[in-house]
């Protein structure tokens, strides 16, 4: 999927108050990045492989030049992580999805905006993060969702994401990353209800030089659209904890 | 006195100044200003702006202590000198060093007040239950007298990393990990508690309550009321408590946030809940602006403590069984 961006036509978003882009709303990617980044035919489903419920739709992949630039190792490891999904995949933990994972899970975000703070908050296990639009900080800690540093340039709000975690994945390919991750984001409003999304993904630990993904996403337009529960820790509990039920056969363990 | 403490028992020094002045502020404020308040921060469209980090932690308990009956208010001496116990106490002989992990007493801000508990009127306290609700306490308790350590489900909420039950609304300051933000965009107001990093982002165009599905923080509807943020929110799952009660498919919270100053914002709510409670009750508290960012309390990633729990009781269950051979 190359060159989106570059056939945007030229669009002035609406202003807030301080005379920046105004991007709030519920937003929600429509593709497939959540199964795999690459370019993907579909597939069974990891369990129940015999019913179509929860097969992998295909996709034409969201990643510019089309395959991730893995270091050799690396990507024996994502073949590997791919092979243990069902049981590695942090997603099916419940466990917060990371940047940039968060904003193409199948999944609503909102987005409320005032000048010094972008807050999104995501749908997916109650995730959020605090968009710092201030004097840039220092992540005080490595975490799931990683340290935010927003600035706007022209129409783009460009968000600098250190600080993350190596214990997130980008997708349910088993496409991983270091705690080397640095991610710079780019939300770009295309049309009233569309803004595009590029994510510039970093980490010499893992890839042979910086890649890119784009992707649109789209604003919940329909009335009385908001984020509602999704608490996913009860789902996971079964998956998690199971073998330790009263009763469980004990010599089964995660 | 242990050094470590030594920095914070100056600020609290400092803070107990700062409590003269401002309780003398909030004894009046027990019903937030109806006129315009000149000294506060407002957002491009002339509303208050609650946008901030703030602790809502407290030198006070949300219920009103027994032996102080309807006593209301302290006075600024009794508030002084409470303090004061408070920092003989906190330096007496070798104790578990909560300052380690921010919970030192001084390391969170705590709001000021003359108040002598979080819930006013002459009562101070949490109603009574009603008989229906005594029931499904008694049901609960007897489902967990024998189950508690069967599985993951049967946990308490927030030993699963759910909900703490005090993240609210309404939001009842307990002096554990105290910090949340307030992020005001148009049309929205954004509550975030650092605990478990529960949101609510609150519509402000005053849309009616769909009632549809029932969340585990409700579903939320804000208006402002002058200079003051009114929040209603029904629509609870049956599934949390608060104060150790089990609430009912007709709770409704009712939560007023003034930015009374620059760095504070009055927060007062009323808990309705015909069907737990004979009769409604109300609280308020101040919470204060901090310097801190939040920072991720990502609880169910590093929940090791349940897992070791259940793995402890399947330890004791085989110890048992071994025994009996």
């Amino acid at each position: 999927m190359v060159g989106l961006a570059q056939n945007t036509p030229p669009y002035k978003a609406p202003r807030t108050a301080d005379g920046k882009p105004d991007i709030s709303g519920i937003w929600q990617a429509m593709n497939e990045a959540n199964w795999n980044l690459e370019a993907h035919a579909a597939g069974p489903a990891v369990v129940n492989a015999n019913g179509a419920m929860f097969a992998v739709p295909p996709g034409i992949g969201v990643v510019e030049g089309g395959e991730i630039p893995y270091l050799p190792e690396a990507r024996k490891k994502q073949q590997e992580n791919f092979a243990n999904r069902l049981k590695l995949d942090p997603e099916n933990k419940c466990y917060l999805g990371g940047v940039p994972r968060m904003t193409y899970m199948p999944y609503p975000f909102q987005i409320v905006q005032n000048p010094k703070t972008i807050l999104i908050a995501y749908e997916y296990a109650g995730g959020v993060r605090s968009v710092n639009m201030g004097k840039p900080t220092e992540p005080p800690a490595d975490s799931w969702m990683g340290w935010s540093n927003g600035k706007w340039e022209g129409d783009t709000l460009v968000i600098d994401v250190t600080g993350l975690n190596d214990q997130t994945w980008f997708d349910r390919a088993g496409n991983f990353h270091s705690d080397a991750l640095h991610v710079v984001e780019r939300y770009t409003p295309r049309s009233a209800d569309t803004m595009m999304y590029e994510a510039t993904i970093e980490d010499s630990k893992t890839f042979s030089r910086p890649w890119k993904i784009s992707m649109p996403l789209y604003r919940h337009v329909e009335k009385g659209a908001r984020l509602m529960d999704f608490k996913c820790v009860e789902f996971s509990e079964e998956f998690m904890y199971g073998h330790l039920r009263r009763g469980a056969d004990q010599s089964k363990t995660k | 006195m242990n050094r470590r403490f030594a920095p914070f028992a100056m600020a609290a020094l400092a803070s107990l100044f700062a409590t003269f002045v401002m309780a003398q502020n909030l004894k009046p404020a027990d019903k937030p200003a109806s006129a315009k308040q000149s000294n506060i921060p407002r957002t491009a469209d002339g509303k208050p702006d609650l946008s901030g980090v703030y602790s809502n932690a407290q030198s006070i308990p949300i219920q009103r202590p027994a032996n102080l009956g309807a006593k209301e208010f302290y006075t600024p001496e009794e508030v002084a000198a409470n303090a004061a116990r408070e920092r003989r106490a906190a330096e007496v002989g070798v104790h578990y060093d909560t300052s380690q992990f921010g919970l030192g007493a001084g390391q969170s801000k705590t709001s000021a007040t003359l108040r002598t508990s979080v819930i006013v009127g002459p009562e101070g306290r949490v109603p009574a239950l009603t008989a229906e609700a005594q029931k499904i306490q008694q049901q609960r308790r007897a489902v967990n007298a024998e189950h508690q350590w069967d599985s993951a489900e049967s946990r308490p909420l927030a030993e699963r990393c759910i909900t703490w039950g005090f993240e609210g609304p309404p939001m009842m300051p307990v002096g554990y990990n105290s910090n949340l933000q307030i992020v005001q965009g148009a049309g929205y107001v954004a509550v975030i508690q650092e605990m478990i990093h529960d949101t609510r982002v609150i519509p402000t165009d005053g849309r009616a309550i769909t009632d549809n599905v029932p969340q585990w923080m409700g579903e939320s509807t804000g208006h402002w009321d002058g200079d003051t943020l009114v929040v209603e929110t029904k629509n609870f799952t049956t599934r949390t408590a608060i104060q150790q009660a089990p609430t009912s498919d007709a709770l409704k919270v009712t939560e007023r946030f003034s930015r009374i100053d620059a760095n504070t914002v009055l927060y007062q709510f009323t808990v309705d809940d015909p069907k737990t409670w004979v009769k409604p009750w109300s609280g308020e508290y101040t919470m204060t602006k901090i310097d801190s960012p939040l920072y991720e309390y990502a609880c169910h990633e590093g929940n090791l403590g349940l897992a070791n729990n259940l793995s402890g009781a399947r330890a004791q269950e085989r110890r048992a069984a071994e025994a009996k051979k």
